[in-house]
């Protein structure tokens, strides 16, 4: 029986080639996946382990509130004092003091030279003292030394044409200041570290420029012969402030190369899930491929019936068959991920993140999770064509015409389909809306709800598929001549199979419109909190819009003739009640750019709060069961406590909040924070904008390239820009599922036209031309398609109003204009998906077409 | 809608379709097969020629090259005085729209339209309007009037060759190939459907062809045609099924 099913198999090639291109994708996908994110894995490990080779140990800064991968605040910096204390240890034959900072270069036309999302890197380096910790290479040029010298990295170097001996503008806390290029660097063996500027000083001038004189961001020690490095850790450890800690250097390449791994299993796992969609959207494309092909094998399998094949064998050759194709299908895969690897990366240069690579790593987990999904989705996808391909009467195979008997339970499908919709609905409803779930429970209930509400939209899909292949026909029925009410009459000819193949489409399509109108929701929710907060007359905030920036530019500002107010919102983390929180700082004036409504308190309290004072968002109030005059403690990253009263609580819009969750002053803040940033800083001026206005700030703002001015319109579309990068990215990634349901598309018109060789035969027998049998296909194509959308469309919307009833901070609206370009979209994959069936249908041989069994 | 207003006015009145030397060789070298092997034929308007022949004597090669779906190896063929063997596939499928009906022993139609949409696909496809009174009269004439909403999966084997059928007459073609129409119905039926084929040829002066391997099909005809190799080497006028298969055992 097996020999039957593969030769069976052979036999049928573009079949099994069609059915496999779904699995390909899907297995490509996840292949993909692992082999970028391992390779850029590896590439990290081996900078840390180069980095951290001489080094026996090492000393650095330490946040008290704990440490956050995902936070782009620096670790506080330490007294300098520490550097001399250690170097007296009896186990230290050499250690060095080090900084590290972020500072920006700035290109040739002013504006700062963007490290694609990566962080802009400063080091110092001891030109004239031991190297053995300095983690850089030069590739050309000499170590800096003086306070007018730099070197840069290999990366900015060659990308924007930079020599030793050429100057360039480098802003680290103030103005911007120009330095001379004396070298060219690279870290570990790579030119950059994901695309990160890298700004190299010497020591004393690292501390002068980042105003860390007298402290140090780190201590490297080499231990003396006969000392372990553990033992020097030991050694160490008692001299340490609460603000520092010592570790192996092993440990400190360790620990770096877990942190990147913690920020690269969130892009996997985010690349995974879409990998998933692919997947599951490629078993529809293959449980409805098979389903077709064996309706078109009954007689063939009611011949094997009649010689006396067991039900259990024809199950076992159709799962056979699955198996063989979804095995063929996955290596294929597995080795297209290579290729697809190559082309994420480049989506993610395009968008911004570039991530470092090195020689490209294909694991043993890669391979095996990759041809056992591949296999296993397949066979599954399988099981239900395979079931009701035993139930195939062997007098079929004397009858002409005979037709696969319908399933047991196809008369209950409308009930199952609306039950399976209303469990899943409810599911998603619980992992949206229920509190105290895990998060993986929680992404587990919405996720498992979202496909089965896929499944279930599916299967009623064959009851809506008549009326609305009438109505999406209709077009065609009345413009297109005999063809076009041809392909009508075809897309209802079987409901079932073109339930399926829409269904396919309708899962890409449905998520798409899920993120455009999420997308739109924030978008409208955070432009309405903006019209409500926003006073001022001109926002200033970094230039790439989101970093926080250094308080000079806003005290630039201040100084241009016009401005009334200019008032800075500070920006850091702090420890309150046992966790991590948002806190911010405020001048006094900050109510005269920034309005929000007062639970308790008014406008005045910002300017109310003095030392002590301190003002919360509403719902962190409720939260902590604070009420205006609670104290309310804070611990701040270098371990000191602030002792707070609560003045105030306000009411943020409901699209985001300019304020933390706890807001101090900003003197206080800037007393307790080692390096204030603002986030965003608010301007007033005399005449309010205007051009003049704007150029002058504009002149102002020469010397800080990292910052630059906004109108309160321009600030809106700015801080849009992050939601758009995303919508794009998600759009991509969503695209492959819709790349798999257009072949499911080609599958089932190819397909079918096999099935109706004789009538198409006919058709041109009596006269149909062949443009005329183009337009059939394609138009039956087009209903299909247009089908899947306008299934899609309602579920998007249905899915996007929940999920944004659940996270608050979406409106619910509507892209109209983007809705309408998604169902143009499926009829571009309607089109496209017919080439290749309307080709073979045209081109069939009549009188060949006509003898056909 | 050129060819229907080109009818040769030069070509030889009355004659529906033309044959000349025709030969059909299919393969090449040693392998290669003569289906026909020189058939000259003609047809008159408002005959009802049948083609006989044991399995193998080249009948159904010789419908399809007068039909148009397949093409001569040699000699030529015409068509209501237009040379067809050189026409290109869009001026044949043309041809065939407005000169050619078929039927076939499958009944080939389409599952998803009713009968009467059935009986009009060849008009629909041709953007034109059925003749109302023709249709009803057509439909009439088939025993259909009471099926005319109903599927081909509602209707017995013999009302889906009515349908057929009538979808061949409905354009008024100039000729009628009829391709084994019996083939696959049982014999009461069968008679009825030829029955309805010589009636129409009476009725409305329908020329036909028919290929069968059927001596009591081949009776009805006008004119019989006997093919044996490649070669017609037999014609009979108005004869019996006796008669016919007294030719048939004779060629065997």
């Amino acid at each position: 029986m097996i020999k039957v099913a593969l030769k069976g198999l052979a036999g049928r090639k573009l079949r099994a080639a069609l059915t496999a291109v779904a699995i390909v994708l899907g297995v490509a996908m996840i292949s993909g996946t692992y082999v970028l994110t391992d390779t850029i894995q590896s590439a990290f490990g081996a900078v840390f382990t180069t980095v951290y080779k001489h080094t026996d140990a090492i000393v650095t800064g330490n946040s008290a509130i704990g440490r956050n991968n995902n936070s782009p605040t620096l670790p506080p910096s330490f007294s300098e004092s520490l550097l001399g204390k250690v170097q007296k240890l009896p186990g230290v034959e050499e250690a060095q003091g080090g900084i590290a900072d972020y500072a920006y270069l700035v290109g040739r036309d002013g504006k700062v030279i963007s490290g694609h999302g990566a962080p802009p890197l400063a080091f110092s380096v001891h030109p004239h003292g031991d190297q053995r910790f300095n983690p850089l290479e030069l590739t050309s040029g000499t170590w800096p030394a003086g306070p007018h010298q730099v070197d840069i990295d290999a990366h900015t170097a060659s990308k924007d044409n930079y020599k030793v001996g050429e100057t360039i503008g480098v802003v680290a806390r103030g103005a911007e200041q120009t330095y001379t290029i004396v070298g060219i660097v690279q870290i570990g063996g790579v030119s950059s570290l994901g695309g990160a500027t890298m700004t190299i000083f010497d020591f004393p001038t690292a501390q002068k420029v980042f105003h860390k004189q007298g402290r140090l961001d780190s201590i490297s020690i080499a231990a003396k012969p006969g000392t372990t490095p553990a033992e020097l850790v030991h050694e160490i450890k008692p001299l340490l402030p609460a603000i520092a800690q010592v570790q192996t250097g092993q440990a400190k390449a360790q620990q770096a190369t877990k942190d990147t791994g913690g920020f690269l299993s969130i892009i996997r796992d985010f690349l995974l899930a879409f990998a998933g969609v692919a997947l599951f959207v490629g078993t529809f494309v293959i449980a409805n491929t098979l389903s077709i092909t064996i309706a078109q094998r009954t007689r063939e399998l009611a011949t094997l019936r009649t010689l006396g094949a067991t039900r259990r064998q024809v199950l076992g050759s159709v799962l056979v068959e699955a198996f063989a194709i979804g095995a063929l299908a996955s290596v294929a895969g597995l080795f297209l991920g290579l290729g697809l690897a190559k082309l994420l990366n480049k989506l993610f240069v395009s968008l911004g993140i570039d991530l470092p690579q090195a020689g490209t790593v294909f694991a043993t987990r890669t391979i095996v999770v990759s041809l056992l999904l591949g296999t296993f989705v397949t066979v599954i996808a399988a099981m239900r064509p395979a079931i009701r391909a035993t139930r195939v009467p062997p007098i079929a195979a004397v009858r002409e015409g005979a037709v696969l008997p319908e399933s047991r339970f196809a008369r209950f499908s409308a009930v199952t389909a609306l039950l399976t919709i209303g469990g899943a609905i409810a599911l998603m409803l619980l992992g949206l809306f229920v509190g105290n779930l895990s998060t993986t429970n929680r992404l587990l209930a919405i996720g498992v709800g979202a496909a089965a509400v896929f499944v279930g939209v599916a299967m009623l899909a064959k009851t809506l598929v008549p009326p609305l292949a009438s109505v999406l026909g209709w077009p065609g029925r009345r413009y297109g001549g005999a063809a076009g009410n041809l392909a009508r009459a075809n897309a209802m000819r079987n409901p079932q199979r073109t339930a399926s193949t829409a269904s396919a489409l309708m899962i890409g399509l449905a998520l798409v419109t899920l993120v455009s109108v999420l997308a739109a929701g924030l978008k409208a929710r955070f432009e309405g909190a903006v019209n409500a907060v926003f006073r001022a007359d001109y926002a200033l905030t970094a230039t790439d819009n989101f970093s926080p920036i250094p308080v000079a530019p806003a005290n630039a500002l201040s100084k241009v003739g016009g401005v009334t107010i200019v008032s800075g919102v500070r920006g850091g983390e702090g420890r309150a009640f046992g966790s991590r929180i948002n806190l911010t700082g405020v001048p006094g004036d900050i109510s005269k750019v920034i309005f929000v409504d007062w639970a308790e308190g008014s406008q005045a309290i910002p300017s109310k709060l003095g030392w002590n004072g301190a003002f919360v968002s509403k719902d962190y109030a409720t939260a902590q069961h604070l009420a205006v005059g609670s104290p309310l403690d804070v611990e701040t990253p270098t371990g000191g406590r602030l002792h707070l009263l609560l003045r105030g609580i306000f009411a943020p819009p409901k699209g985001g909040s300019p304020y933390g969750d706890v807001t101090i002053s900003a003197r206080r803040f800037d007393a307790a924070f080692q390096n204030p940033q603002n986030i965003y800083a608010f301007v007033d001026m005399h005449g309010g904008v205007t051009a003049a206005n704007t150029a002058r700030l504009t002149a102002a703002l020469k010397s800080f390239p990292e910052a630059k001015i906004a109108t309160e319109s321009q600030f809106k579309h700015n801080q849009e820009q992050g939601i758009d990068t995303l919508l794009n990215l998600l759009y991509v990634l969503l695209s492959l599922s819709v790349v798999i349901s257009l072949f499911g598309i080609v599958n089932t018109l190819v397909l079918t036209v096999f099935e109706r060789t004789r009538e198409l035969g006919m058709l041109r027998a009596v006269g149909m031309t062949r443009p005329q049998v183009r337009r059939m296909i394609f138009g039956e194509s087009i209903v299909t398609a247009l089908i899947g959308a306008s299934l899609a469309l309602p579920v998007g919307i249905v899915l996007a109003f929940m999920v944004g009833r659940a996270i608050k901070y979406a409106a619910f609206t509507l892209p109209w204009g983007q809705l309408v370009a998604f169902v143009f979209a499926a009829v571009i994959v309607g089109l496209l998906a017919a080439i290749l069936p309307a080709r073979r249908a045209a081109r069939l041989n009549v009188l060949e077409a006509l003898q056909y069994e | 809608m050129a060819l229907r207003e080109q009818p040769d006015v030069s070509a030889p009145a009355g004659i529906a379709v033309e044959a000349r030397d025709i030969t059909r060789r299919y393969g090449e070298g040693q392998t290669a097969v003569d289906a026909l092997r020189g058939v000259e034929l003609e047809v008159t308007s408002g005959e009802l020629v049948a083609v006989m022949g044991p399995s193998g004597s080249g009948k159904s090669t010789l419908m399809h090259i007068l039909a148009g779906l397949d093409k001569p190896t040699s000699g030529t063929v015409s068509i209501a005085g237009t040379e067809i063997t050189t026409l290109s596939d869009s001026k044949l499928t043309r041809l065939r729209r407005d000169h050619i009906g078929f039927v076939f022993q499958f009944f080939n139609l389409l599952p998803m339209l009713d009968a009467e949409e059935n009986v009009v696909l060849p008009l629909t496809i041709s953007g034109e309007k059925p003749d109302r009174a023709w249709l009803d009269s057509l439909l009439q004439q088939m025993g259909l009037g009471d099926r005319r909403r109903h599927r081909p999966s509602e209707l017995s084997g013999g009302q889906q060759q009515r349908v057929a059928i009538a979808r061949a007459l409905v354009t008024r073609p100039t000729i009628l190939f009829a391709d084994e129409p019996t083939g696959n119905l049982d014999s009461k039926t069968g008679g009825e459907i030829l029955d309805l084929l010589r009636a129409s040829t009476d009725a409305y002066g329908q020329t036909t062809v028919m290929v069968t391997h059927e001596a009591r099909a081949a009776a009805i005809a006008d004119r019989i045609l006997f093919l044996a190799d490649g070669l017609i080497v037999k014609e009979l006028r108005s004869a019996t099924p006796a008669d016919v298969l007294a030719v048939m055992s004779g060629l065997q």
